[in-house]
């Protein structure tokens, strides 16, 4: 499906996962969620609520291609075929674009009800850096939304942003928060309101002498500040989970919890399906009460 | 009397030598990545170039954001004061200053002697300002310079929605697969930039005369979305780059 | 739900702040005609009540599309228009 190609350093490694504990998904309810993103799309079969399968890639140019490819990709070796998924959500930025869906539902509603699964009913507040956004989430023990904020407007805060740096430095993107931490002192932050005075300050910084891991430190210290004024102005309660891409960049996550006084919680599923895994859950209890209504 | 200006841009060092009130020498260098140095090189050529040295001027004003480092002028003035005066200098029925640089873009409503009335300035975000341009012409795979002319042979009126310039590179893209020609995307960006800068316009006021200056002034493209955009003429004087500095050097012979 | 529509920026923070709960009780959705820059538009949510929100391409520029009715003053027209006290603003 996806071949790995010659060093971009913005590529994150895309996958596919087949849960081995689930060796006939036969008798069993099986909905899916389709979460196409501005950068990523997810696709996650559930197999009576459980993860049953999922892929993950980078978003076309063409979103009903990219919800396809996600739904092949994830269906492979499994004997599934579209006919077997009783209920398909689309969500994310090209959700009306997903052509085999039942129904559409926010991305921020999906996005509270997968980390409530993947982080437990104790999660309050999710931070969640898509690829051209930044949300703060508040959620209830059974992972509805009671409040939340976005900033689509601005690279800073967002995995754009971390691409660009990533570009820069010619650091994979996936590196870049091991490297931030090989470095003597935490240094200053680079400017924290755009991404490109970022680039450029960053720039000026490597010609000055410093080295790609003090660059990286002072960057992702900038984008861990953005954040951080969001979930303030949005409020902050425990428990605090971070759900996309970025949960896997320990460079701004650890920053981001250091600048906060807080721990966040530790995942036990994948956290750029946590759009896709809500709903695929969200569209088991449509199932599950329209049964209910009918019997 | 003899008076000289630098104009320390993030992109480029601009110098003006001024003798009893005309300009008498100019000098352009890029800054890179020593603003210092690129400030001693530009006023070194601009004295070449006027055939005096620094025993000869009376005064030496700094000005652009570079100021903050190359503090070894007589005198400085920030940017607004600089090209308020630069350009009523140059245009002298200027009543609305727009001086877009690389990273900042400041918007100077004039009171009729040429003193500030109001002014707003964006120096936070990128997208309002050259940078974004630069960024937007990469990404059409042309140069900065031809951005100008693709966009004055636009047939459609597109326009764009990414406020970001990093965002806008990818709309920009998605615009490209989506088969929409380089000169309506061009005429598209512009436009952008246009109801941004009209925005500050809006925040200080609309008045008659405007005068637009920094480099990117020579985009005909951008000038044209932003006459449209405001239902106003804009004059873009001859050596547009060079009015803030001409205004730090008539700061100069001031008291 | 508290829906916060807006942006930040280098030049600040602007959002404005929706109460999803109290809006759905509402049946005339009086800030839709009382604003002069048609912000606001319904939608059924995701939990099937009917809801105002700001429309998408309007999210990132309310600084100048509420600069001219924040000027007046006095309170901003839509949340003097709505019944239920369902709209703040950041700024």
């Amino acid at each position: 499906m996806a071949e790995i190609e010659k060093i971009e350093y913005w590529r994150w490694t895309e996958s596919n996962w087949k849960n081995p504990e689930i060796p006939d998904w036969h008798g069993m309810l099986i909905t899916a969620g389709v979460d196409i993103g501005s950068t990523s799309t997810q696709a996650v079969i559930l197999a009576d609520g459980v993860p049953y399968a999922y892929s993950n890639m980078r978003t076309g140019s063409n979103s009903p291609d990219s919800a396809i490819g996600a739904i092949n990709w994830a269906m492979k070796d499994t004997g599934l075929t579209l006919e077997d998924l009783t209920y398909t959500i689309g969500t994310g930025y090209g959700r009306v674009n997903v052509p085999f869906s039942n129904k559409t539902v926010t991305e921020i509603t999906c996005h509270a009800r997968g980390a409530n699964y993947i982080y437990g009913p104790s999660v309050r507040t999710i931070l969640d850096m898509g690829g051209q956004d930044c949300k703060a989430i508040h959620c209830d023990e059974k992972g509805s939304v009671t409040s939340f904020m976005m900033n689509d407007k601005c690279a800073a805060g967002t995995g754009r942003g971390m691409e660009v740096i990533a570009n820069l430095l010619a650091v994979r993107v996936e590196d870049i928060g091991e490297l931030s931490f090989q470095i003597d002192e935490e240094p200053a932050p680079v400017s924290s309101t755009c991404v490109i005075f970022a680039k450029s300050e960053a720039t000026k910084l490597m010609r000055s002498g410093w080295t790609k891991e003090k660059v990286l430190a002072a960057y992702c210290h900038a984008m861990a500040l953005r954040v951080v004024r969001l979930l303030e102005r949005n409020g902050m309660e425990l428990d605090f989970a971070i759900t996309g891409g970025i949960a896997k960049n320990i460079g701004v996550t650890r920053r981001i919890e250091s600048l906060m006084g807080i721990k966040a919680l530790t995942p036990t599923w994948d956290t750029q399906i946590a759009g896709a895994l809500g709903a695929a859950l969200i569209g088991k209890e449509l199932v599950e009460k329209k049964r209910a209504k009918e019997a | 009397m003899i008076t000289a200006g630098i104009d320390c841009g993030s992109q480029n060092t601009k110098g003006v030598i001024m003798k009893d009130g005309k300009i008498v020498a100019m000098a352009l260098l890029p800054t890179e990545f020593d603003a210092d140095l690129a400030a001693q090189r530009v006023y070194e050529k601009a004295m070449s170039e006027a055939g005096i040295t620094k025993a000869d001027v009376d005064r030496l004003v700094i000005t652009g954001v570079g100021r903050e480092i190359v503090k070894w002028g007589d005198a400085e003035i920030n940017e607004v004061g600089a090209a308020a005066r630069g350009a009523k200098f140059v245009i002298p029925d200027t009543d609305t200053v727009i001086d877009m640089g690389a990273d900042s873009c400041r918007v100077i409503r004039l009171n009729e002697d040429g003193t500030v009335m109001k002014y707003e300035v964006n120096d936070k975000c990128a997208s309002g300002a050259g940078t974004f341009i630069e960024a937007m012409a990469r990404a059409l795979q042309i140069t900065t310079e031809e951005m100008g002319d693709f966009s004055l042979r636009h047939t459609k009126e597109l326009a764009t929605n990414a406020q970001c310039v990093v965002f806008a590179e990818s709309e920009v893209i998605s615009l490209i697969h989506a088969k929409e020609t380089r000169e309506d995307i061009a005429y598209g960006v512009h436009m952008g930039i246009a109801n941004r800068i009209a925005s500050m316009i809006r925040r200080v006021g609309l008045s008659d005369h405007f005068t637009m200056i920094g480099g990117p002034a020579f985009n005909k493209g951008l000038v044209s979305c932003m006459a449209k955009v405001f239902g106003r003429d804009i004059k873009v004087p001859d050596n547009n780059q060079f009015v803030s500095a001409t205004g730090a050097a008539i700061f100069g012979a001031e008291n | 739900m508290l829906a916060n529509y807006g942006y930040e920026d280098g030049s600040g923070h602007y959002y404005i702040k929706i109460d999803t709960a109290k809006c759905a009780e509402c049946a005339d959705k009086g800030c839709i005609a009382a604003c002069p820059e048609t912000l606001f538009v319904t939608e059924l949510d995701d939990f099937d009540d009917e809801v105002v929100l700001i429309r998408e391409d309007a999210r990132n520029t309310l600084q100048t599309s509420c600069a001219t009715c924040k000027a007046n003053g006095e309170k901003e027209l839509c949340s003097a228009a709505c019944a239920s006290n369902a709209i703040s603003f950041s700024w």
